[in-house]
């Protein structure tokens, strides 16, 4: 029987995955963009097992949504990002810093 | 009654706004007719209104016409309160305006500002008559601020003329400080009585009585003097007058009407009108009387080394105004009004004389350029003499009955300093004769100093100049032979008049007078008769009899000279102390308050913080997009972990 507690290990370890490659990843932004996925993953995960275990389906439709949600949120960055590509012929990390102060 | 009332007020007024707003189109001819007969209609219906009043005891007249305004238990209105006192003013000044516009037609026919200078004189009339008419202190306060205006807006008539900007400005600040105490005095009425109807003012006078300001300071008296101050002002009282011979700066008609007859005489009709609260205080009636005293006589003494024929009679005007102060000190209100009245004549009467000779000589004002006038210009001639006899006070004439009471008045005072007093008045007599008659004897006899270019020239100025002179000369003869028993003691101004029974002036002046003719007999066995030979004789010696003794006395007593010709100071103190006094302030503040508190610490001071702060906090925004993402997350697990931490690990059990 796999407990609500390995579910939220492993939930948990692939949050500290999608952070770390946040932090860590200094190539490009579609790896971002990943790591993003990755978080909501396991956020997902969370949900659907507390569903499962509080015997409530409100999570598991929530899930949905957040799918949904996510889904629409990588094509808008994808397209964001082939306009960037374009127009800068790049899509580095450390050449997108114009927010410099 | 009350439909005549307003036409006498509002009548000038309409004039002057038709001719202020139109007198381009209407034209010359046009804008004096429709003025002269706004004022003379105001004339015939005050002569009227006289009658009512003052010949057949008509009932006082008190009532609103309008409120103004209405802020909580205040009532603000404009109101009329006719009575004798109030009937006599609206003759004097309709009469002197009404000779005064028939005179400008003459004085101004040249200049450009024709119809304006009739706009503006209309205007003043309407403002004088509100000032007299006025039945609270606010309606009083607006007449006086308006006539205070137009005086202004006259003086500086010639605005081209630097000294003349000058002039006005002068007298508007000066005035302004009149005013101040003017203000302080009736924010004080209203503040110890709570109203500001002169009624409702007068009848609850007495619970002043023993009120105390400032922990000991007598209240009444502080009210009186406050008052005392605004007539000051307008009244040009010592040191308060350094406005009026600027004033001369002005047209000579208004010269004669504001600066003379009418507007400077407002101060004594106030008090006068405030008799009731005056009589509660001997403080302040002392302190009127003595300034008075000091105006009269001191400023006399300066109209002796004037050279400008319109100074000299405006230095007479400030010690004629003296006069009248120390007539409303001593309690002889009515003898106050009566010398107003009379002065208002004569002296209207001698300014536009001098302004027809300055207009016969082409603006020449200088005196010591005149002399020997009296062929060529026999009317004004003859009218100036007259004008001079009533103002030096020759037995018979206007000036005679009314200063000879002034002066008896003092006598009978009770006052402390009233002795100083009487001797400052009776020394007066002497100094206005000396003054008054040099003046005629350097302008109109004498060998003439005139160029031969302007010699040639010279003649009698025209019928609008001459008739003034002629109509003014005739009360100015009369007036005070006819008037002296009815207005003193026959209460004429006994309903406007309030005089408290612990002062007797009035009383035993009524008690030793027998009649107008007596006193010109008893006269020749009096001191001021003789004092007024001997100032006549003075002139005559050192204008006429020995020209060279004149400049002998001067370099013997230069010191004298130099205080007399630096109008004793203070014109350099006021610029000395309050310009560059205030010069000095302004700076002062502008350097400190301005430059360096709000300029350099408020406005710039906040724009270099925001730049101080900007520099320190500026590295933190790298611009790479992890880095924002691990603030994000380290500040939410700091906030996470406070809250469950605060949460007391609620969160776990």
């Amino acid at each position: 029987m796999i407990a609500l507690s390995d579910y939220l290990i492993l939930s948990s370890i692939v949050f500290c995955i999608g952070l770390a490659g946040i932090f860590i990843n200094r190539t490009n932004i579609i790896m971002l963009l990943m790591c993003v996925e990755l978080i909501l993953a396991a956020v997902n995960t969370n949900f659907i097992a507390f569903s499962y275990y509080g015997g409530d389906l409100a999570g598991q439709i929530f899930v949905f949504f957040i799918l949904t949600v996510a889904a629409a949120e990588v094509a808008i960055g994808l397209a964001i990002l082939t306009l960037m590509f374009r127009s800068r012929g790049s899509i580095d990390i450390d050449v997108t810093n114009t927010l410099k102060g | 009654m009350i439909n005549t009332y307003l036409i006498i007020v509002l009548a000038p007024l309409f004039g002057s706004i038709i001719v202020g707003l139109a007198g381009n189109r209407l034209g010359r001819k046009a804008s004096h007719s429709i003025t002269i007969l706004g004022v003379a209609i105001s004339t015939a219906l005050s002569l009227f209104v006289f009658n009512h009043h003052v010949l057949n005891d008509g009932d006082i007249f008190n009532q609103n016409l309008y409120t103004w305004m209405q802020i909580g238990g205040l009532n603000i209105s404009v109101g009329f309160l006719v009575d004798n006192l109030t009937a006599l003013m609206l003759v004097v000044v309709s009469f002197v305006s009404l000779m005064v516009h028939i005179y400008t037609i003459g004085y101004m026919h040249e200049d450009k500002g024709y119809t304006k200078f009739f706009s503006y004189i209309s205007l003043f009339t309407f403002a004088m008559f509100t000032l007299v008419i006025s039945n609270n202190f606010m309606q009083l306060f607006f007449g006086w601020e308006a006539v205070g205006l137009v005086s202004y807006l006259l003086i500086g008539f010639w605005h081209h003329k630097e000294s003349a900007v000058q002039a006005n400005l002068k007298a508007f600040l000066v005035n302004r400080v009149g005013d101040f105490g003017f203000l302080l005095g009736i924010a004080m009425v209203l503040m110890f009585f709570g109203t500001l109807d002169y009624a409702e003012t007068f009848s609850q006078k007495d619970q002043i009585i023993g009120q105390t300001l400032f922990g000991g300071v007598s209240a009444i008296t502080v009210v009186c003097l406050l008052l005392f101050v605004g007539a000051m002002g307008k009244s040009a009282q010592v040191p308060l007058h350094v406005w009026l011979p600027g004033s001369m700066e002005g047209p000579t008609p208004i010269s004669a009407l504001i600066h003379a007859a009418t507007m400077v005489t407002a101060g004594i009709f106030m008090v006068s009108r405030m008799s009731p609260l005056f009589e509660l205080s001997d403080v302040a009636l002392t302190v009127v009387m003595v300034i008075g005293a000091i105006t009269a006589l001191f400023m006399g003494l300066l109209g002796i080394v004037q050279n400008d024929i319109k100074k000299v009679v405006a230095y007479s005007t400030l010690s004629q105004l003296g006069y009248m102060t120390v007539a409303l000190g001593v309690s002889a209100y009515s003898v106050a009004i009566f010398h107003l009245m009379t002065h208002a004549f004569f002296k209207a009467l001698l300014f536009l004389a001098a302004g027809s000779v300055i207009v016969a000589l082409h603006h020449e004002q200088d005196i010591r350029k005149m002399g020997g006038l009296r062929k060529k210009m026999p009317i004004t001639y003859v009218t100036s003499l007259l004008g001079t006899l009533a103002l030096i006070g020759f037995p018979g004439f206007a000036g005679f009955y009314s200063k000879d009471m002034i002066i008896e008045a003092v006598h009978y005072s009770d006052l402390p300093f009233a002795g100083w007093v009487y001797f400052a008045v009776i020394l007066g007599v002497f100094i206005t004769a000396f003054y008054s008659l040099r003046l005629l004897f350097l302008v109109f006899h004498g060998e003439s100093r005139l160029d031969s270019h302007t010699e040639e020239h010279v003649h009698e100025t025209a019928p609008s100049i001459t008739v003034p002179l002629v109509l003014l000369a005739i009360p100015s003869v009369l007036i005070g032979y006819f008037t002296i028993e009815p207005m003193l003691f026959g209460g004429w101004l006994e309903n406007g008049i309030f005089i408290d029974s612990s002062h007797h002036a009035v009383a035993k002046l009524e008690s030793h007078f027998h009649s107008a003719f007596s006193l010109i007999t008893h006269s020749v066995m009096t001191l001021p008769f003789w004092m007024m030979i001997g100032g006549g004789l003075t002139a005559w010696v050192f204008c006429i009899y020995r020209t060279d003794w004149a400049d002998l006395i001067q370099s013997k007593f230069k010191r004298i000279n130099y205080v007399l010709n630096s109008l004793y100071g203070f014109d350099r103190f006021n610029e000395i102390v309050f310009v560059r006094g205030s010069l000095k302030l302004g700076n002062l503040l502008w350097k400190i308050s301005d430059m360096t508190i709000i300029d350099q610490l408020l406005v710039n001071g906040s724009a270099r913080f925001a730049r101080y702060v900007g520099a320190f906090i500026r590295p933190i925004q790298t611009g790479y997009v992890y880095h924002y993402a691990f603030f994000m997350i380290v500040s939410l697990m700091l906030v996470l972990g406070w809250v469950l931490i605060a949460s007391d690990y609620s969160f776990f059990s």
